[in-house]
């Protein structure tokens, strides 16, 4: 189940400017090797595949592992080129997708 | 009669040794990746390309409280031009009951070699980030995190 996105990303930029993006997605991130109350191994249940598109183009794609933190935090650059439309998605290991937008000017 | 009380101790002794051998022999399947398993999962990344030191900085705490949450950042020195750019980023660690932490596939439109994260690290350990360039040579930064509380061991909430 992967909850609410946000999403940190500039509203407006300069043609060539290079932005930080700062995602978060709330999940569990569950390893698969914690021990639950019961005495029996809590189900292994991540988040694998984190793809940012800008007007349709990837421009960046994560493949998570279980080492990664609860609450993924995901940061890093794109180059502002037109104005358009950021599309994240999260998918997690039985398929289901969250997708968050986010638009954006160039000036 | 001393020979043969002196040859039975030397025959037990020998004996102990034997299973003292033996039970080190046991092989147990550790709950922790190897740096043996690490660098497989290198090898299953990258390919047999020859990695290098240098131009990626990896940049993590040196010493940890909570293994739960590690802030970890990677930059990596490139001009990320239409031929000269970071194909990808990975991150690995030694310690953990796997081997890959992260991978990341960028493309000269990032602008900036260079994202963050937050990690778990189960043990104090060498994490490892390799950055592989458009033209197939692989570069790489390790740093050695002590760990004080160990994230994947602990209870969770009743």
């Amino acid at each position: 189940m992967i909850g609410r996105a946000l999403i940190h990303a500039p509203a407006t930029a300069k043609r060539g400017d290079i932005m930080e993006i700062k995602t978060l997605v709330s999940h569990v991130m569950e390893s698969g090797y914690r021990i639950g109350v019961t005495g029996q191994p809590i189900p292994r249940d991540i988040i694998e595949d984190f793809v940012c598109t800008y007007n349709g183009e990837e421009v960046f794609r994560a493949k998570l592992y279980p080492a990664i933190a609860a609450n993924p935090f995901i940061s890093f650059f794109t180059v502002a080129t037109e104005s358009g439309t950021l599309t994240f998605s999260w998918t997690d290991q039985h398929g289901a997708t969250r997708v968050q937008t986010a638009a954006i000017t160039v000036e | 009669m001393h020979r043969i009380g002196h040859s039975r101790r030397r025959v037990l002794q020998a004996a102990g040794v034997l299973a003292g051998g033996a039970l080190l022999h046991v092989s147990v399947r550790p709950a922790e990746a190897t740096p043996e398993m690490m660098q497989d999962a290198v090898r299953a990344a990258i390919g047999e390309a020859p990695v290098k030191k240098g131009r990626v900085k990896l940049d993590l705490p040196p010493l940890v409280e909570n293994g739960n949450s590690v802030p970890c950042t990677v930059s990596v020195d490139s001009p990320m031009t239409a031929t000269d750019y970071v194909k990808a980023i990975h991150i690995f660690n030694e310690k953990n009951p796997q081997p890959n932490v992260i991978s990341v596939k960028l493309c000269p439109r990032a602008g900036r070699a260079n994202f963050s994260t937050r990690i778990r690290l189960a043990d104090t350990q060498n994490i490892t980030a390799i950055a592989e360039m458009a033209d197939g040579s692989c570069w790489s930064d390790d740093i050695y995190v002590i760990v004080t509380l160990a994230a994947c061991v602990e209870e969770p909430k009743p």
